[in-house]
């Protein structure tokens, strides 16, 4: 069959052995060719030696999902060989090095099994040990340019934008693309029946990690201070954040930089330090994962009784505990929803994609410092990691900050007295000082019972009267948080789908295959806690509601029914929680299931 | 933590420091420590030296955890920013605040269960970060707060007021702050209330993170006999390894002084510190020196005090990291955000 512009690449490497640059060539070609195209790296937590995995998904309907399917397959690791083949499916293809014989066993009639001798070819170019290993990557480049008819020309541009510095590795490159290239057009049948076409225009189009995203929004929010443990998967938003920052915040004359990035001894003093920051006025935030939040709790409690804005990214790998650090899932809703001893409760942030990685970014200053809580943005490493294609990135220039109630000097002058924590226009949201400004807005901050003036307190009508205009910001904050994002079927039906983050691209492409089978879905994405007035009027026109998401124990469904007035037995959950990305077809499968009917793809 | 506002009493003939402020300006509710309690000699201290050093109220923070200690900010200088933390994480706060705004001047108390237990991590990375502030520990080898338990400040062999004995070596936070490469460590006792304010000037104008362990008897819990940190203990083992003098800025040096006994350190702002030796030979800049001299006197149960050791060199935090010299948190957001034509060119490279 034959499957153009609508393939799964796979590549099984070793890790540490450069198959990323070679990975990334591949995308990119296929990127420019005006194919939508997304990569996945599947990869140990490890440093070298161990197996790793690159996905590349080209869908000219433009599905971003995991599709589960593997057409072709580069299998460069002799370790995971076996596993590798089983994996290709029916009518696919497996590339290998064939310089070393394979054992007979290990085959298979369904699919193509090409043999090239990347090694030996190598060996015989090149002299330098680290060079050949380096090469064979490119070389396998050639091979697919070859076989799946990637443009060369396109190969090329990037090499030499690549290298541009260093045009000696551009021949060297392009060499090994050569000698790949060769080898399969005089062995094989070229090209095979899965295979890449031009297609559209992606120059409106950018390929980016949500990392590199939300690092950006950082950037553009203002943030000065960032604060960070290093933990996997969130560790390249603070060097995303810090190549930025080096791009755009160095004054040009004094070379001053106009921030400041503190690697913590551990996540509590990176909670700490987010709170110091944003105390004294300037925006701060952390990158952390799962068992960073765990370790910041505390001061996350602190942070929502004592009501200082604080900004916290949880790229959410799987857990519970260490669990696998370099797998994704949702794991972190209800750990996030209400972070932290006693009755707290936080807003939450979903972004879907690095695009909303960027705008929620951006948002969570503007909530925070608004709202004077921590809120979350709940990514995880499927869209932090991963390298996913996005409509180019805006910005308005007219945008200001939202600072929230921060009384200025002059304000402070003219009060009699300044109470910190006086709730004047019934919004829940009380005014701050900030330290350094005027000694009539000095207050103490304290995570000790404290009433409406600020000063200590153990009498409980004053304590509950502090803890209720809470429950009253966090009305306030129902209004200001994202809405949720619908789309409706193309025919009135009584079954919803509620799903979000990173599950959004499979929801969609099972859309697509259900209603071609005829069942008809409402789609309702999710995009933040509190959830809003439409996120119950969506449960309640539905009769059967299923919540798709990344996570054993049905997290969102459990918040939904926490803190809406639904019925549970209608919310449905589908879930998919074995650490890989989901693909659309759980999803089908999950509905097909329970509305016990069958379709095919 | 409750609070008893304090009456400001005026009293005729009352100084004014060079801010037109009186010495009462500097002070803050009521305390609600045990009458006798170690850490009111030390609040005492505080408001006496930022008001001598004529200190705008409010561009000082005042820090702390959690603990006995931790509630002394309340009691010192209402016109400042105070921030009663976590136990254990006021060094982090601190470090936030003061990445956020470099010109806040910041004094931290801490504890020695708050620093030398559940905050050791934090109180070893404030000091290596050497981030600009003042950072006490009033020290009294007890928990007060729960009732009187060793803190691992307490000596190997003290005695608890129910007779029970401490089996554990302490923590000696001056050793420990000095290996963390600490620029300036200095120890006293809440009973010397002279070498306190002078100590506590000195740590405010150092430009890095200031150590300043005072042993303050807990009268409650550990001022009995048996205790290394009662009142009567401290005083029988009070060693002044050596005096020091804080001298303003454009002051001359009236202190009579013997060449060679003593050493003139500047700081960044004018002020001097001179140091006389009283121990012959004792050298605060010598960081092998000084950790070996104060193991010596560690063995004859000796209390050693005095700004102990001294490096005003060493760069603070964010001379390290190269930060503008403008608060960060008052950098206009122009100049922070970069604009979308930067945003479109940024982005050419990712396709």
């Amino acid at each position: 069959m034959s499957r153009v512009n609508d393939f799964v690449l796979k590549i099984g490497t070793v890790n540490g052995t450069g198959s990323a640059s070679a990975n990334s060539l591949l995308m990119k070609a296929l990127f420019r060719m005006g194919i939508p195209v997304t990569g996945k790296n599947l990869f140990p937590s490890n440093i070298q030696g161990l197996p790793t995995w690159y996905e590349v998904r080209a869908n000219h309907k433009g599905y971003m999902s995991r599709s589960g399917r593997v057409d072709v397959m580069v299998a460069m690791n002799a370790q995971t060989y076996a596993q590798d083949l089983a994996g290709v499916s029916p009518g696919g293809f497996l590339i290998y090095d064939s310089t070393w014989p394979r054992e007979r066993q290990m085959s298979r009639d369904d699919i193509t099994v090409l043999g090239v001798p990347l090694a030996k070819l190598c060996n015989e170019h090149f002299s330098d040990a680290r060079v050949r290993i380096l090469m064979k990557n490119v070389a396998y480049v050639g091979v697919l340019s070859a076989l799946m008819d990637i443009d060369k020309t396109i190969l090329r541009a990037l090499l030499e934008e690549t290298f541009a510095s260093k045009p000696k590795l551009v021949d060297s490159n392009l060499q090994a693309i050569k000698l790949g290239f060769d080898y399969a057009t005089e062995n094989f049948t070229c090209p095979l029946p899965v295979r890449a076409e031009t297609m559209g225009d992606n120059s409106k189009h950018i390929l980016m990690d949500g990392n590199s995203a939300a690092a950006l929004g950082c950037v553009y929010a203002g943030a000065t201070v960032g604060a960070w443990y290093p933990i996997t998967p969130s560790t390249s938003l603070m060097d995303a954040f810090n190549h930025y920052c080096e791009m755009f915040r160095k004054d040009q004359d004094s070379g001053e930089k106009n921030y400041c990035i503190v690697q913590a001894e551990d996540e509590l003093a990176a909670a700490g330090i987010v709170l110091g920051a944003n105390w004294v006025g300037a925006r701060a935030f952390t990158p952390t994962s799962g068992p960073g939040i765990s370790l910041m709790s505390e001061f996350i409690g602190f942070a929502y009784f004592a009501e200082i804005p604080s900004v916290f990214f949880d790229v959410q790998r799987v857990g519970p505990s260490t669990g696998m650090p370099t797998r994704t899932q949702q794991c972190d809703i209800m750990l996030c929803a209400y972070a932290s001893h006693g009755d707290t409760r936080h807003p939450l942030l979903l972004p879907a994609n690095p695009s909303e990685c960027f705008e929620m970014a951006v948002k969570a200053f503007d909530l925070t410092e608004r709202l004077q809580t921590p809120v979350f943005v709940l990514s995880d490493l499927d869209i932090g990691m991963n390298d996913w294609m996005i409509p180019e990135l805006e910005w308005d220039d007219n945008y200001q900050p939202d600072r929230g109630k921060v009384l200025n000097i002059e304000e402070v002058e003219k009060l009699e007295k300044f109470y910190r924590y006086l709730d004047t226009d019934g919004d829940g949201i009380t005014s701050r000082t900030l330290p350094g400004e005027h000694p009539k807005g000095a207050y103490f901050v304290r995570g000790s019972g404290h009433n409406k003036f600020g000063a200590y307190t153990e009498n409980s009508d004053e304590y509950i009267e502090i803890v209720d205009r809470l429950m009253v910001k966090w009305e306030t904050a129902r209004k200001l948080v994202p809405e949720p994002v619908f789309r409706t079927a193309s025919q009135a039906t009584t079954i919803g789908i509620i799903a979000y983050g990173s599950s959004d691209g499979a929801v969609i492409e099972a859309l697509d295959t259900l209603s071609a089978n005829g069942i008809h879905a409402d789609y309702m994405r999710v995009r933040a806690f509190p959830f809003n007035g439409e996120v119950s009027d969506f449960i309640e026109k539905h009769e059967t509601v299923f919540v798709v998401e990344q996570n054993r124990d049905a997290q969102m469904r459990s918040l939904l029914i926490l803190e809406t007035n639904t019925n549970a037995a209608k919310l449905i959950p589908v879930l998919h929680y074995n650490g890989m990305p989901i693909p659309s077809h759980c999803v089908v499968k999950g509905l097909c299931e329970h509305l016990q009917v069958e379709v095919v793809a | 933590m409750t609070y008893i506002a304090k009456p400001r009493i005026d009293l005729p003939g009352q100084r004014t420091n060079e801010l037109g402020l009186f010495r009462r300006d500097y002070e803050g509710v009521l305390s609600t420590l045990c009458a006798g309690c170690g850490h009111d000699s030390i609040t005492a201290a505080i408001v006496e030296a930022f008001w001598e050093l004529s200190i705008a109220p409010e561009k000082v923070i005042k820090l702390s955890g959690i603990g006995c200690s931790s509630k002394t900010p309340a009691y010192f200088i209402s016109g400042a920013h105070g921030f009663n933390s976590v136990h254990g994480r006021m060094p982090s706060v601190a470090t936030g605040a003061m990445a956020g705004n470099r010109d806040l001047v910041c004094i931290g108390v801490s504890g020695d269960g708050d620093s030398l237990s559940i905050g050791f991590a934090q109180f070893g990375h404030v000091v290596r970060r050497n981030v600009n502030m003042l950072y006490i520990i009033e020290n009294n080898g007890v928990y007060g707060l729960t009732k009187g338990q060793f803190s691992a400040s307490a000596d190997k062999g003290s005695r608890s007021k129910r007779g029970a004995v401490n089996q554990w070596k302490n923590i000696d936070s001056v050793a420990t702050a000095i290996s963390m490469g600490g620029s300036f460590v200095a120890r006293s006792f809440s009973g010397d209330r002279e070498q306190l304010v002078t100590l506590i000037k000195a740590g405010v104008m150092h430009p890095g993170c200031a150590v300043l362990d005072v042993v303050s008897p807990c009268v409650t819990f550990n001022d009995h006999v048996g205790s290394t940190k009662s009142y009567s203990y401290t005083r029988d083992h009070y060693h002044p390894a050596l005096q020091t003098d804080f001298i303003p800025p454009a002051t001359e040096i009236k202190v009579a002084y013997a060449e060679g006994e003593s050493t003139v350190i500047e700081l960044h702002d004018g002020s001097k510190l001179l140091l006389r030796k009283t121990d012959s030979g004792y050298d605060a800049t010598s960081r092998s020196g000084v950790l070996r001299y104060l193991e010596q006197q560690r063995a004859r149960g000796e209390v050693v005090t005095g700004l102990l050791f001294i490096n005003s060199e060493l760069p603070e935090m964010h001379h390290i990291y190269g930060t503008s010299h403008t608060p960060l948190k008052d950098i206009d957001f122009a100049k922070l955000n970069p604009g979308s034509e930067a945003l479109a060119k940024l982005q050419n490279r990712m396709r």
